[in-house]
C-alpha cells in the first residue's frame, strides 16, 4: 500500500481540536512541466520530483515536436533548402542557412569569395547581438522585471532595423546563398551600421548597470542553477552555457569559419569580468552581455578589413543548381550560433536533392545540463534556470501538481507569479 | 533598480517608442477602420518607413513571362503553378514566403519585389 495514502487517511481521522502533527514523514511529489511551456524552446516535458519547494530529481522527455524538416529537405534542391533551413529556428536563421551552405560547399569544393566571408561574419554577429538582447529581455521577464524586458527589447529594435535594411527582412533574412551571399553592403549602408554600433555601445553600459549591478537581480541569479565545469564537459554543453561554466569552447576560436580566422576571437568566460567562474545564472548573463560587446567589436573590425570583390561563387542560379546536381559525397558544416554550436550533415549522391540531411541544434546539447542545474533548486527558480540556457519560446504552458487524487494546475501565469513573488520578497528583504 | 527607475522616469516625458499603427487607439474593427481611411473619414497613422530593397509582395508581369519554369525550380514554398496551355506561371500569394529568390532568378525580370506588405485579406482571390 502507498505510504502517502496512509498518512492522508490518518490526517482525516484527526479530531478537530487535536493539534496538527508537525513532524510528517518527508514525501516527494512529482511536478510535470510541459510539453508546452513558454520558457522552453521546443516542447519538452519535465518530470521534477519535489520535496516542498526543493527539486530533488530531474527527468525530461525530448522529441515532442517532430516537424520532419529533414525529410522535407530530401525532396528539395539545395537552393530551396536554404529557405527551409532558415525556418528551423526563427532567431538563429542565419546560422542554419550558413551552416547548410558550408556543408554543401564542403562537398562541392566551392570556394567562397573573401568579401562574402566577411559579409557572412557581419550578418552572423548582428544576429548574435539580436539574439542575446532578446534573451536578456526574456530573462528579465522570468525574474519579474517586465519594464526591463520592454527596455531591452526597445534597444533590440535598432539591430532589427539594420538587418531589415541590409537584407530586406527583419527575421527570416534569406541572405545566404551557396557559394556566397545574395546582397552586398553598399556605401550608403555602412554609416547606418556604424551608427547602430555606436548606439549599442552606449546602450551596453546601461544594460550592464541594469543587469550586473542590481542587487535584486544579483541575489536571484548568483548561486542559482549552478553547472560545474566537470558537468558541463561531461554533458557536452555548448555555447554561452558552457562558457559560463569556464569551458573555453567556441567554434569561432577552435575551428574558424567565414572570416573568423582573420579576426581575433577568444571564447569569453566570466573569469574575464568577475575574476572567478561559478557557472550560475548570473555568469550566463555576464557571458551573453560580454558577447554583445565582442560582436560589436567584430563587426567594426569586419567593416574596416572587408576586401572588395565578388560576393558569389556563381551568380547564375540555374548554373549553380546544375553544378550541385552532379556532386557526390558528404559534408559537415559547423558554426557558432548565438546559443552554441550548430552542426549540419549533408550527403549528396549525384541527384538534385540531398540523400540525407541532419541538423543538430545547440539547444539539444544544452538540455542535459538542466539536470545538474535544477537539482536542489526551488520551483520558483525553475523558469529562470530553464531560460538561462536560452531555449526557444513556445506559447502555452501547463504544469500539473498531482497530489493523490486532487489536482492543482500550475499554469504559465501561476509559475511566473511564483517567480515574481520571490523577487518581491527579496526586494523587501534588501529594503528596496 | 535605481538605474532602471531613472530610465522609466525619463520615459514619462518622452514619446512612446512604439509606432501606433494603424491608429493611436485600437479601433473596434481594423477592417472597418481601413475602409474608413479609404473613404477619407479617418486618418491612418503611418507605418514605420520601409528601407530600400525591402522584400514585399511579388509583382508578376504575365506579358514578360517566357515560361522558362526557373521560378518553379527555385521556389521553396511551391508558390508558382505552371499553366500548360498559356506556357506561363500562376503566382499564389498565400503560399509565398517572400524570399525573392524568383526575383533573382527570373531572366526577363517578369517578377519584381514591391514594397507592399499589408497583405492580410478576407478574400482569397
Amino acid at each position: 500500500m502507498n505510504p502517502d495514502k496512509v498518512i492522508e487517511k490518518k490526517d482525516r481521522e484527526r479530531k478537530p481540536d487535536e493539534p496538527v502533527k508537525k513532524k510528517r514523514k518527508s514525501n516527494s511529489y512529482s511536478l510535470s512541466i510541459g510539453p508546452i511551456h513558454p520558457a522552453l524552446k521546443e516542447p519538452i516535458r519535465f518530470d521534477l520530483q519535489i520535496e516542498g519547494e526543493k527539486v530533488v530529481k530531474v527527468d525530461f522527455e525530448l522529441s515532442q515536436v517532430h516537424r520532419g524538416i529533414e525529410w522535407i529537405g530530401t525532396r528539395r534542391n539545395p537552393v530551396q533548402i536554404l529557405y527551409l533551413a532558415e525556418r528551423i529556428c526563427g532567431i538563429c536563421n542565419i546560422c542554419h542557412s550558413t551552416c547548410f551552405c558550408i556543408a554543401v560547399e564542403n562537398i562541392a569544393n566551392i570556394e567562397v569569395p573573401a568579401r562574402a566571408h566577411y559579409l557572412r561574419t557581419i550578418h552572423a554577429e548582428l544576429e548574435r547581438i539580436h539574439s542575446h538582447i532578446l534573451w536578456a529581455g526574456v530573462a528579465a521577464h522570468e525574474l519579474g522585471f517586465d519594464s526591463v524586458m520592454h527596455y531591452t527589447w526597445k534597444i533590440r529594435e535598432k539591430v532589427l532595423d539594420v538587418m531589415e535594411a541590409l537584407t530586406g527582412n527583419r527575421i527570416t533574412k534569406g541572405i545566404m546563398m551557396i557559394g556566397g551571399v545574395r546582397r552586398d553592403i553598399n556605401e550608403k549602408q555602412v554609416p547606418m551600421v556604424k551608427e547602430a554600433l555606436e548606439y549599442y555601445k552606449k546602450g551596453f553600459g546601461k544594460l550592464e548597470s541594469i543587469f550586473l549591478k542590481d542587487p535584486v537581480i544579483k541575489s536571484r541569479t548568483v548561486g542559482t542553477g549552478i553547472l560545474s565545469r566537470h558537468d558541463g564537459l561531461a554533458l557536452c554543453a555548448v555555447g554561452p552555457t558552457a562558457r559560463a561554466s569556464g569551458i573555453k569552447k567556441d567554434v569561432r576560436q577552435d575551428e574558424p569559419y567565414a572570416a573568423y580566422s582573420d579576426l581575433d576571437v577568444k571564447a569569453i568566460t566570466p573569469k574575464d569580468f568577475l575574476g572567478e567562474v561559478k557557472g550560475d545564472v548570473f555568469d550566463r548573463i555576464v557571458v551573453r552581455l560580454l558577447e554583445v560587446k565582442q560582436s560589436i567589436e567584430i563587426i567594426e573590425e569586419c567593416l574596416k578589413q572587408m576586401p572588395k570583390g565578388k560576393i558569389l561563387h556563381e551568380e547564375k542560379i540555374p548554373k549553380l543548381l546544375a553544378e550541385l546536381r552532379n556532386i557526390e559525397g558528404d559534408g559537415i558544416g559547423r558554426l557558432e550560433a548565438p546559443r552554441g554550436e550548430v552542426i549540419h550533415y549533408v550527403k549528396m549522391v549525384g541527384k538534385e536533392a540531398p540523400y540525407s540531411w541532419k541538423v543538430r541544434a545547440p539547444t539539444y546539447n544544452n538540455l542535459l545540463p538542466w539536470g545538474p542545474m535544477l537539482m536542489g533548486e526551488q520551483v520558483a527558480d525553475v523558469p529562470i534556470i530553464a531560460a538561462s540556457t536560452d531555449p526557444c519560446m513556445s506559447c502555452t504552458n501547463r504544469a500539473v501538481v498531482a497530489d493523490g487524487n486532487s489536482e492543482k494546475i500550475l499554469d504559465n501565469e501561476a509559475m511566473r507569479r511564483l517567480s515574481v513573488e520571490k523577487t518581491n520578497a527579496l526586494k523587501r528583504r534588501l529594503g528596496r | 533598480m535605481f538605474e532602471m527607475a531613472k530610465e522609466l522616469f525619463k520615459q514619462l516625458f518622452k514619446k512612446p517608442f512604439t509606432n501606433m499603427f494603424p491608429a493611436k487607439h485600437a479601433p473596434k474593427s481594423t477592417v472597418g477602420f481601413l475602409k474608413k481611411v479609404e473613404e477619407g473619414k479617418a486618418k491612418l497613422n503611418e507605418p514605420v518607413p520601409i528601407p530600400e530593397g525591402f522584400r514585399g509582395k511579388i509583382a508578376y508581369d504575365k506579358e514578360k513571362c517566357i515560361g522558362c519554369k526557373l521560378c518553379i525550380k527555385v521556389c521553396p514554398a511551391n508558390a508558382f503553378e505552371y499553366l500548360e496551355k498559356e506556357r506561363k506561371v500562376k503566382y499564389h500569394l498565400s503560399r509565398c514566403t517572400f524570399c525573392a529568390q524568383c526575383v533573382d532568378v527570373c531572366p526577363v525580370n517578369a517578377l519584381v519585389s514591391t514594397k507592399e506588405f499589408l497583405l492580410s485579406d478576407y478574400n482569397k482571390k
